[in-house]
C-alpha cells in the first residue's frame, strides 16, 4: 500500500515545482543593484546640451528613473503612464535616454508627451550598463538617500503601478 | 526524391558554417582579442539567455564585449571583470555559476540524486535476497514430493520440447518463402 503511494508523491511534488516554474519569469533578473547606491553618474540633458544631470542633485526625493529610447517599442507601450503619472504629480520622473539619437529622443517626447522632469543622454549605453540595464525599459526606485529599492524591468503597467510603485513611493516619501 | 534528399543533405552539411557566426574582433590586437573572447565565453548575454557574450550579436553583447576589451586594455585581470559584471547584472551573469552556499543544491543535487538511487536500489536488492533466504525451507517429505514431481515433468516435457522444435522450424521455413 505504501509502494503505491511513492509513485503519486514524487509526481506531485514535480507538478508543485513545474507549477512555480511556470509562474516566474525568466527574463526577470534579480538586480544586485537593490538596496545599494544609484551608481554615480554625470551626463549631460537631452535637451539642454550645456547642462549636466547627475544623480547627487536628487538627493533628498524620492525619485523615478525610467531607461527609455525613441528605437524601444515597449517604451511606447508605458509611456501614457508615465505621462500620467507626471500630470498627477505623484513623483518627479527622469529619463535616462539610452542609446539614442539626440534628435529622435527629442522628437520622439514632442510626439507622444514629455513626463520627464528631465533626461539624461547615454549616447554609448555605458551608464546603463552600470545600471545593470539589459532590456529597455526599465524603471528604477530611487529614496531620499540615493538608494536603489526597486526595479521594473520591461513596461511598467497599471498594476505594477498601483500594487508596487504607489505603496512604496508613498511609504518612502514618509520615511 | 533524390534531389530532396540532396537538399537536406546540405542543410545538414551547412549545420557547422551556420554556427559559426561569431562576431568578428573589431581591433587588429589578435592576442587581446583572444583574451577578450576568452572573457566574454564566461559572460551570459542577458537578452539571449543561453547564448555568451562571445557568442552573441546583440548590442548589449556588442557594448559589453567592449567594455571587457576596454578592461583587458587597462591591465584589469579577468577576476576584476568578472566582478564587475556580478556587480551590475547579478550571479546571472556568470556562465558557469559560482561554488558558494545557495549554489551547493545546484552542484551537489544530481550527486546526491544518484547516491540516493543507489541506495534504494542496494536496499531493495538486500530485502529481495533476504525474501529468497527465507523462502520455506522444505520439510523431507515436501522435498520428497518436489523430486517426484520434477522427474515426472522431466519424462513428459519430451513431448512438448519437440512440438516446440517443430514449430519453429515450421516458422522458419514460411520467413524463408
Amino acid at each position: 500500500m505504501k509502494r503505491t503511494f511513492i509513485p503519486l508523491a514524487i509526481f506531485v511534488v514535480l507538478v508543485v515545482f513545474l507549477w512555480i516554474g511556470l509562474t516566474l519569469n525568466p527574463r526577470e533578473i534579480p538586480s544586485p543593484l537593490i538596496g545599494k547606491s544609484a551608481p554615480a553618474f554625470k551626463l549631460v540633458q537631452l535637451h539642454e546640451t550645456n547642462k549636466v544631470i547627475a544623480p547627487e542633485h536628487l538627493r533628498g526625493k524620492v525619485w523615478l528613473l525610467n531607461v527609455w529610447a525613441s528605437w524601444c517599442a515597449t517604451c511606447l507601450q508605458e509611456h501614457p503612464l508615465l505621462v500620467e503619472l507626471a500630470r498627477q504629480n505623484i513623483v518627479p520622473i527622469y529619463g535616462l535616454n539610452y542609446k539614442d539619437q539626440r534628435a529622435a529622443g527629442m522628437a520622439w517626447l514632442q510626439q507622444h508627451g514629455n513626463p520627464y522632469i528631465l533626461s539624461a543622454y547615454d549616447l554609448d549605453g555605458r551608464v546603463g550598463i552600470d545600471y545593470g540595464v539589459y532590456g529597455v525599459p526599465e524603471t528604477f526606485v530611487i529614496d531620499k538617500a540615493g538608494i536603489i529599492r526597486h526595479k521594473v524591468i520591461g513596461a511598467i503597467t497599471l498594476e505594477i503601478v498601483e500594487d508596487k510603485l504607489l505603496p512604496l513611493i508613498k511609504e518612502l516619501n514618509n520615511g | 526524391m533524390v534531389k530532396e534528399l540532396l537538399l537536406s543533405l546540405l542543410l545538414v552539411i551547412s549545420i557547422p558554417f551556420a554556427q559559426a557566426g561569431e562576431a568578428a574582433p573589431t581591433s587588429d590586437d589578435l592576442v587581446l582579442e583572444k583574451k577578450v573572447m576568452a572573457v566574454s565565453e564566461n559572460l551570459r548575454c542577458l537578452v539571449c539567455q543561453n547564448q555568451t557574450i562571445a557568442d552573441s550579436n546583440a548590442e548589449l553583447a556588442v557594448d559589453l564585449r567592449n567594455q571587457v576589451r576596454e578592461k583587458l586594455k587597462a591591465g584589469q585581470s579577468e577576476e576584476d571583470i568578472l566582478k564587475y559584471m556580478v556587480a551590475r547584472y547579478g550571479d546571472f551573469v556568470l556562465f558557469k555559476p559560482q561554488m558558494k552556499s545557495s549554489t551547493w543544491l545546484l552542484w551537489f543535487g544530481p550527486l546526491i540524486m544518484l547516491l540516493g538511487g543507489v541506495w534504494i536500489l542496494i536496499v531493495n536488492l538486500r530485502q529481495r535476497r533476504k525474501l529468497q533466504l527465507q523462502a520455506h525451507v522444505l520439510s523431507a517429505e515436501e522435498h520428497e514430493r518436489a523430486e517426484i514431481l520434477l522427474s515426472d515433468t522431466i519424462k513428459k516435457s519430451d513431448v512438448p520440447e519437440n512440438t516446440a522444435q517443430k514449430n519453429i522450424a515450421q516458422k522458419n521455413t514460411k520467413e524463408q518463402s
